[in-house]
C-alpha cells in the first residue's frame, strides 16, 4: 500500500529543470534511499514533498489525500517530516529544548501559555529518551549552537524524528563528511535500504533493490564511480560522474 | 480643467520630491541591504542647509541666479554626512543581526533630530523669497508657480540621470553586480567597502536634494525627517524595495493619491495612503517592481 | 530529570532569592522610607517596567523589534481619559479592563498587518501605524483634546474613593496598587515565557524555517505575542494616566516608542528582568538628566548607539559577565 505517490511532479528554476516530471512512490513501512550526485534533484524533490516549494505541475498524494496545495504546516500535521542538509536548529535553546519543542508541537501543546513547560514530565522524559537514542544525552543542557557540527547534524535528525512522523526524510545526513568516509556510508545505505531510488538531472534514473542497482551499468557509469564494497574508485585520478 | 492642471502639477511636484527620497532609500537597500531609519533626517538636513544658505545669501542681497546655484548645497551637505556615517556607524553592523542595524540607525535618527534642533533651533526655517522671485506661469488659464515646474523638472532629470548612471555606466554595472552578489563581486576584485560608501553617499545626496528643492516652497521644520521617512516607506512598499523603477512608480502613485486626498478629503489623506500600502502588501508583498 | 539538573534548578532558585528578597522588601517599604518625589519616580519606573516587559516578549523572545509600542501605551492612557470624560467612570478596575480591551483590539488590528513581515519591514510598519494613531489624536482634537490633552483625576481603588490629598494618595494608596499590578504582570509574563508557547516563540526567533517544519504556525504565534505585548503596554498606559494626571499625544509619538526600545536595550533584552532594570534605570536617568539638558534625544540616541556598539547585552549582560568572573576567578 503506498504511503506517498507523486505523479508527474515538476519544478523548474528559470531554465533549470530541477525536478522533471517525477513519478515517485513510497510504500508503508519501507526504508528507502534516494541517491544521486549534486544537482540531481534530490533536495528539490524533498522540498516539494515537504512543502517548502510549490510544484510547477504534477501532484503529491499522501495517505490517499492530495496534499499538493497544502502548506508545509498542514503536511507536518499530516505526518511528513524532514531533516535539513544545512543544519536548521534553534541555536539559542538547549539540545533538550530543541527535541522537546518537536514533541510539544506534535502533541498540540505549543499554544499553551498559562502553564509552565517544565511541568510536563512526559514531554521531557520522551525528549531525554530521543537524545539518548541519538547519543546526545550528554549534551542535553548545552545550547544547540555550541555543539560540534557532527552533533548538530544528529540533533537535526533527532528533532525531525521526535515528531514521530509517518514519513521521514533525511536530507543528506552525511554531507559535510569527507570523501574518504563517503564510500563506507554509501555501503551502509546499500546494506540497510530495502529499496534505492537513483536520481539524475531531475529524473529518476533507476529504482530497485540494492542488488539491482549495484548491477545497473547506467547507474554506475553516470553516478558514483564508487564500488559499493567500500573502496573509492579513482580511475586515472578522476572521479567518474562528477 | 484648471482644477486638474493645478492638482496634477502639485501631484507631480510631490512625486518628484518623494522619488528622490524613496529612490535614495531603495538604492541604498538594493546595494547594501540596509535600511537607514535616519534617511528622512538626511532629507531634513538637506532642507535646513539649503534654507539657511539661501536665506543668508538672499539677505546679503545675492541675485536670483546665485541663489539657484546655492540650492544644491543641502544635497552636498547630506552626502557629506552620509560619507562620514557609513564607515563609522554602519559598517560595524553589516555582519551582525539586523536588529542591531535597526537599533543603531534609530539611535542615529534621534541624534540627528536633536542636532538639527541644536544647530538651527526649533522654529521653521524658510528659504526667503526664492519661491516668489520665480514668479508664476499661466497654464490652461491657471496661474501656477514657476518654481514648482522647476522642481518637477529636477525630479525628472534626476530620474533619467540615475537610470543612465546605473544602467549605462561602468560604475553602475559594478554597483548592480555588488547588489546582486556581494561575495562574488568581492571575489572578482571589486572593492566592496568603496562601493558601499559610494552608494550610501549617492543615496544620501538624493535625499538631501529632495529636501533642498522642496524648501523654497515650504519651510524646513523639525519632525519633517520622520514624516518623510514614513512616506518614503509607503512609496517603497508600493513600488518594491531595492528597485528604482519601483521608487518611480510608487512616488507617482503616492503623489497623485495624496493630492487627490488633499483636494477632496483632507482628513483621511494619510489613512488612504496607508490603505493603499496595506492592499499592495497583501496582494503583492514584494511591491509592484520588487524582488521577493 | 537528572539529579544534576534538579540541583542546578535549586541553586538558581536560591540565587534568585538572594537578590529578589531585598528588592521586594525595599519596594514594599519605599513609601515609608523615602519621600513622595522618589516614590513617584519609582512608580513611573514600575509602570514603564510593565510596558517594556511586554515589549520584550516581542524582541527578546520572538525576535521582532517594534518601533511603535507607544501606540498601545497611548491607547491605554487615552482609554482611561475617555472613560473619565465621556462615561464619567472613576474606578481603576474599570479603567484597567477598558484599557486592556482597547489595546488588545488595536494591537490585533495592527498586528495582523505587521506580523506578515519581519525585521526591517516589521519595524517600519509598526512605526508607521503608531504615527497614524498619533496623527489621529492631533487631527480629531475636539475628541482628544489635541495637544492640551485630557485631564485624568485620581481614580477609586477597589471601590474606595481616593484621599483628598492627591500627593498622599499617589505616594501611598496608589503606589501599593501599582506595585500589586506590577507584581501580577511580572508573574504572568514569567509564566508565559516559561510555557510551551514561550518556548515556541523562542524557536520562531531562532529559526523560522525549522519552527515551521516542526508544525508551528509562525504568523499565528507572532500575532498572539504581539497582542499580549500590546495588552501589557495598555495596562501600563492605564496605570500611567492617573499618575501623570493628563493624557497627551506625547505618549503616542514615535519618540516615546524609541524610549521603550531604549529601556529594553539598556537593561538587556536577552534576559527576563533586563527590561525592568532598564525601565527603572532609564526613569531615574531621565528625571535627573532632563534637568541638565534640553537635548534629550541627542543624549538618548548617543547612548543607544554606544550600547549597541559596545554593550549590546545591556546592564544585565554586564551583570552576567561580572557574576561569571566572580564565579571562576581564572
Amino acid at each position: 500500500m503506498s504511503l506517498l505517490t507523486t505523479r508527474a511532479l515538476a519544478k523548474s528554476f528559470g531554465e533549470n529543470r530541477a525536478v522533471n516530471s517525477v513519478d515517485f512512490v513510497v510504500k508503508q513501512g519501507e526504508v528507502l534511499s534516494l541517491i544521486g550526485s549534486n544537482g540531481a534533484g534530490k533536495t528539490t524533490l524533498v522540498n516539494l514533498i515537504s512543502g517548502l516549494y510549490r510544484p510547477d505541475s504534477g501532484s503529491i498524494v499522501f495517505e490517499e489525500r492530495d496534499v499538493s496545495r497544502q502548506s508545509s504546516y498542514e503536511r507536518i500535521k499530516s505526518g511528513i517530516a524532514r531533516s535539513f542538509q544545512l543544519v536548521n536548529l534553534f541555536d539559542q535553546l538547549s539540545c533538550l529544548d530543541n527535541v522537546a519543542l518537536s514533541i510539544f508541537s506534535r502533541e498540540g501543546k505549543t499554544l499553551k501559555l498559562a502553564t509552565l513547560a517544565s511541568r510536563d514530565r512526559a514531554v521531557w522524559e520522551e525528549a531525554q529518551g530521543v537524545l539518548r537514542q541519538f547519543g546526545l544525552d550528554g549534551k542535553a543542557a548545552i545550547t544547540a549552537g555550541a555543539i560540534s557540527h557532527g552533533e548538530r547534524k544528529l540533533l537535526d535528525v533527532a528533532v525531525a524524528y521526535a515528531l514521530r512522523p509517518k514519513l521521514l526524510f533525511l536530507d543528506e545526513p552525511t554531507s559535510g563528511v569527507s570523501t574518504r568516509e563517503k564510500a563506507p556510508i554509501m555501503d551502509i545505505v546499500f546494506r540497510y535500504s530495502e529499496r534505492i531510488v537513483v536520481m539524475h538531472q531531475g529524473s529518476i534514473l533507476a529504482d530497485g533493490t540494492p542488488d539491482e542497482i549495484r548491477r545497473n551499468d547506467e547507474v554506475t557509469t553516470t553516478l558514483i564511480g564508487t564500488h559499493v564494497t567500500g573502496e573509492p574508485a579513482f580511475e586515472n585520478g578522476n572521479h567518474a560522474g562528477r | 480643467m484648471e482644477f486638474l492642471v493645478i492638482h496634477g502639477l502639485n501631484a507631480l511636484l510631490y512625486s518628484s520630491v518623494l522619488f528622490l527620497i524613496a529612490g535614495g532609500l531603495s538604492l541604498i537597500y538594493g546595494v547594501m541591504r540596509i535600511i537607514n531609519l535616519a534617511h528622512g533626517n538626511l532629507y531634513a538636513i538637506g532642507a535646513f542647509v539649503t534654507a539657511w544658505t539661501i536665506g543668508a545669501a538672499a539677505n546679503a542681497g545675492a541675485p536670483n541666479a546665485v541663489l539657484l546655484l546655492l540650492l544644491p548645497a543641502g544635497a552636498f551637505a547630506a552626502a557629506a554626512v552620509g560619507a562620514i556615517l557609513e564607515p563609522t556607524l554602519l559598517r560595524p553592523f553589516y555582519k551582525r543581526p539586523e536588529e542591531y542595524q535597526l537599533l543603531v540607525t534609530f539611535g542615529l535618527l534621534m541624534i540627528l533630530e536633536d542636532l538639527i534642533d541644536r544647530v538651527w533651533g526649533p522654529d521653521p526655517l524658510s528659504a526667503g523669497r526664492v519661491y516668489e522671485n520665480f514668479g508664476s506661469i499661466t497654464i490652461s488659464g491657471a496661474r501656477y508657480p514657476a518654481y514648482n515646474l522647476a522642481v518637477i523638472a529636477v525630479g525628472i532629470i534626476a530620474a533619467l540621470f540615475l537610470w543612465a548612471f546605473i544602467y549605462r555606466t561602468r560604475f553602475g554595472v559594478v554597483l548592480r553586480a555588488t547588489s546582486q552578489n556581494m561575495r562574488m563581486a568581492s571575489a572578482l576584485g571589486v572593492n566592496v567597502n568603496r562601493i558601499y560608501i559610494q552608494a550610501f553617499t549617492i543615496g544620501c545626496f538624493m535625499a538631501g536634494l529632495g529636501g533642498a528643492i522642496v524648501v523654497p516652497g515650504q519651510s524646513a521644520v523639525l519632525g519633517m525627517g520622520v514624516d518623510a521617512l514614513i512616506l518614503a516607506f509607503v512609496v517603497v512598499v508600493i513600488g518594491g524595495l531595492g528597485s528604482l523603477e519601483g521608487a518611480f512608480a510608487g512616488a507617482l502613485i503616492v503623489g497623485f493619491v495624496r493630492e487627490a486626498g488633499v483636494a477632496l478629503f483632507p482628513e483621511i489623506e494619510l489613512a488612504v495612503l496607508y490603505l493603499i500600502a496595506a492592499i499592495v502588501l497583501f496582494v503583492r508583498p514584494a511591491g509592484l517592481f520588487g524582488r521577493a | 530529570m537528572s539529579a544534576d539538573l534538579t540541583m542546578q534548578k535549586h541553586r538558581s532558585l536560591l540565587l534568585t532569592l538572594v537578590w529578589a528578597a531585598p528588592v521586594a522588601v525595599a519596594l514594599l517599604a519605599a513609601p515609608h522610607v523615602v519621600g513622595p518625589f522618589h516614590t513617584l519616580t519609582l512608580m513611573y519606573g514600575l509602570v514603564f517596567g510593565i510596558a517594556v516587559l511586554g515589549f520584550n516578549l516581542l524582541l527578546g523572545y520572538t525576535g521582532l523589534l517594534s518601533f511603535g509600542h507607544s501606540a498601545y501605551f497611548g491607547a491605554g492612557a487615552y482609554t482611561v481619559a475617555f472613560m473619565v470624560k465621556y462615561f464619567k467612570v472613576a474606578s481603576m478596575e474599570l479603567f484597567l479592563a477598558g484599557s486592556v480591551l482597547i489595546s488588545v483590539i488595536i494591537s490585533l488590528l495592527f498586528g495582523v498587518v505587521c506580523v506578515r513581515y519581519t525585521k526591517i519591514f516589521f519595524g517600519i510598519l509598526t512605526l508607521a501605524l503608531s504615527q497614524v494613531l498619533w496623527s489621529l489624536a492631533f487631527k480629531f482634537f475636539w475628541v482628544t483634546g489635541g495637544t492640551d490633552g485630557l485631564r485624568v483625576p485620581t481614580p477609586s481603588l477597589l471601590g474606595t474613593a481616593p484621599l483628598a490629598d492627591k500627593m498622599e494618595f499617589l505616594a501611598f494608596q496608589y503606589y501599593y496598587y501599582v506595585l500589586a499590578v506590577f507584581t501580577v504582570c511580572v508573574i504572568v509574563m514569567w509564566v508565559i515565557v516559561h510555557s510551551p508557547f514561550g518556548k515556541a516563540l523562542q524557536a520562531i526567533r531562532d529559526n523560522e524555517t525549522r519552527a515551521e517544519f516542526i508544525g508551528i504556525r509562525i504568523r499565528r504565534y507572532r500575532l498572539i505575542a504581539f497582542v499580549v505585548s500590546g495588552a501589557f503596554a495598555g495596562v501600563a498606559g492605564a496605570l500611567w494616566a492617573p499618575l501623570n494626571g493628563l493624557a497627551t499625544p506625547d505618549v503616542l509619538v514615535w519618540t516615546f516608542s524609541g524610549e521603550i526600545v531604549f529601556m529594553a536595550v539598556l537593561g538587556g533584552f536577552n534576559s527576563f528582568i533586563g527590561p525592568i532594570v532598564g525601565a527603572m534605570a532609564f526613569t531615574y536617568l531621565k528625571t535627573y538628566a532632563v534637568g541638565f539638558t534640553v537635548y534629550w534625544q541627542l543624549l538618548l540616541g548617543t547612548v543607544l548607539v554606544v550600547l549597541v556598539l559596545a554593550l549590546p547585552k545591556g546592564i544585565m549582560g554586564m551583570v552576567e559577565l561580572l557574576v561569571a568572573k566572580v564565579r571562576r576567578p581564572r
